[in-house]
């Protein structure tokens, strides 16, 4: 796990990749501080954060769409599959390479804070718990977009696969409007990712969404390993 | 030691390996022979873990490869007819990469330090693999089987790209690994098998067809019954002549006038009987020199050839043929 860990970060700077999603993270997130906290006066980060979801919707996939596929369309694969390690740890390793990457952007949300506690009185509880919020999120994302490139040989059909689904995601709570109340609201409104965030940024830290985000990226680690192993079977 | 047991791979309605059992003992070089698509690559992928059988079992060294992967793959090393290389990465990363990911426990600098000087990369080990022709390639390949000094050795088509030179320092190479590994290797290039292999398992649309060393296969499939012969004198009279042999089946003229007044025979005998004697008897009681004689003996070439379009066996043919009835 450590072995493909090291390497595919490595990866992520040896392309520009890496740099080319961190600078957008570091952009955004900047220009969304500036316009929300700093022209408004407030030491609130809730809209950024809220924001930021939009933002790596669209961006994540450029972390996670050559991962799997990559591998595969290069042969690469033939060397990862017969070394003898687990295929749960070969997930793990591309998982925890691009997590890494996208916890290093998250990074830099509690900098914000720093920069405005030297100006004002900065309540840190809400900006602790918004980038607990985006950690968790970023689970989500990372480990849907492993999925869905492990199920493709080619990178930009993973990028948009990855994509529209984020897209559903967020798309999911506009349905969720139009719904009648019922049953199906019910469901559809426990799954939705966005409201949970959304709920994390205003301030409401739920134990049963950490344990929902928290399930969901499991899931989606689970499938892709399923996806290998079926590789084999078929 | 591998031990391969009826063995099966289906890909929907196609089978691509229908069967198939062969062993490799310990310190021996098992040649694997066939034509494009024989089926070749995809034993090899299910021996190595990287696909499934369908059907049968794969030991490597006594242990199921779908049972406990991790375990059998600790055995094997790997060149599939791709090289796996990470093209971003220097040769030395990459080798430390498969190290680490091999879990290997020897020391790291002077393990990996052999296995380049061994395979001739030491030149080119802190370049961009993206940066190397095929034939570096192949052997940075070949290195990253050989880490961790596995004891079996599966290699798909280890010399494709490799320059005349290069091949025949790679053959040498295997055959120097042959003798503390087990090694299982693919061609479909023939001379080299017969160079390196002491036993041969020729497979053909996934059925294994023959599997036995390269010398019997050479010696089952021709041997005394088949001769060449160069006599002076008349070719009519002296095919009449030795047409008389007892179970002789066939005489041909294969040519006339080889040398002046010399001409070719060839000779078919029912299998089993050595003619050999009778020739050179009778051809002498008729005053006929007896310039040259020698056993028709099939090339491996040959035998291959013969083999897949299914010459020599038969049964390849009547299948065929039943098929088409359908």
């Amino acid at each position: 796990m450590l072995a493909i860990f090291k390497r595919e970060l490595k990866a992520y700077f040896t392309s520009p990749l890496g740099y080319v999603f961190l600078a957008i993270f570091y952009a955004f997130s900047g220009v969304f501080f500036w316009i929300f906290s700093l022209e408004m006066g407030t030491t609130d980060l809730s809209t950024a954060f809220l924001l930021m979801f939009i933002v790596l919707m669209v961006f994540v996939p450029l972390l996670t769409m050559r991962l799997l596929s990559e591998d595969k369309k290069q042969k690469t694969d033939q060397l990862t599959l017969t070394a003898p390690i687990s295929l749960f740890s070969i997930v793990m390793g591309k998982f925890l390479a691009a997590y890494a990457i996208f916890a290093a952007g998250v990074a830099v949300m509690p900098v914000y804070g720093f920069v405005m506690s030297s100006f004002a009185k900065v309540s840190w509880l809400p900006i602790w718990g918004n980038t607990l919020g985006l950690l968790l999120l970023g689970g989500i994302f990372v480990s849907g977009g492993l999925f869905i490139s492990a199920l493709t040989e080619n990178q930009m059909i993973a990028a948009i696969g990855s994509f529209f689904i984020n897209l559903m995601v967020l798309l999911l709570d506009t349905l969720i409007g139009m719904v009648p109340s019922g049953i199906v609201k019910t469901i559809l409104g426990s799954i939705s990712v966005y409201s949970r965030y959304a709920e994390i940024t205003n301030g409401i830290f739920s134990l049963s969404s950490v344990i929902f985000f928290l399930s969901v990226t499991f899931i989606f680690l689970f499938l892709t390993v399923r996806v290998l192993e079926k590789k084999r079977w078929a | 030691m591998i031990e391969v047991k009826n063995l099966t791979k289906r890909y929907g309605s196609k089978t691509a390996v229908d069967n198939v059992s062969f062993s490799a003992e310990d310190g021996e070089i098992l040649g694997f022979l066939g034509p494009n698509g024989a089926g070749k690559s995809t034993t090899m992928n299910i021996l190595t873990g990287y696909l499934s059988s369908t059907e049968g079992q794969a030991l490597i060294n006594g242990v199921d490869i779908l049972e406990d992967p991790v375990k059998a793959k600790k055995f094997i090393g790997y060149l599939p007819e791709q090289p796996p290389l990470y093209l971003d990465m220097t040769v030395m990363e990459y080798l430390k990469f498969v190290y680490s990911l091999k879990k290997c426990k020897l020391p790291i600098k002077s393990h990996l330090g052999e296995i380049c000087e061994l395979v001739k990369i030491t030149e080119v080990k802190n370049r961009v693999i993206k940066n190397l022709s095929k034939g570096y390639k192949q052997r940075v390949g070949l290195a990253q089987a050989l880490v961790g000094n596995p004891p079996v050795l599966i290699l798909d088509e280890p010399t494709v790209g490799l320059d005349p030179k290069q091949i025949i320092e790679i053959r040498s190479l295997i055959k120097k690994l042959g003798k503390n590994h087990t090694v299982i290797l693919s061609s479909h290039i023939l001379p080299e098998v017969q160079a390196v292999c002491d036993r041969i398992v020729i497979i053909n649309r996934g059925k294994l067809v023959a599997n036995d060393t390269s010398d019997k296969l050479v010696q089952n499939l021709s041997g005394d019954h088949k001769l060449i012969v160069r006599a002076e004198g008349n070719p009519a009279e002296i095919r009449k002549l030795l047409s008389t042999i007892p179970n002789m089946q066939d005489v041909r003229i294969n040519r006339e006038n080889v040398e002046p007044g010399v001409s070719e025979f060839y000779l078919n005998a029912k299998e089993g009987n050595d003619i050999r004697r009778e020739v050179s008897k009778r051809l002498a009681s008729r005053n006929y020199p007896l310039l040259m004689m020698k056993s028709s003996e099939l090339t491996l070439e040959e035998i291959f050839l013969k083999i897949t379009t299914g010459d020599i066996y038969g049964n390849i043919d009547d299948e065929e043929k039943k098929s088409k009835r359908k």
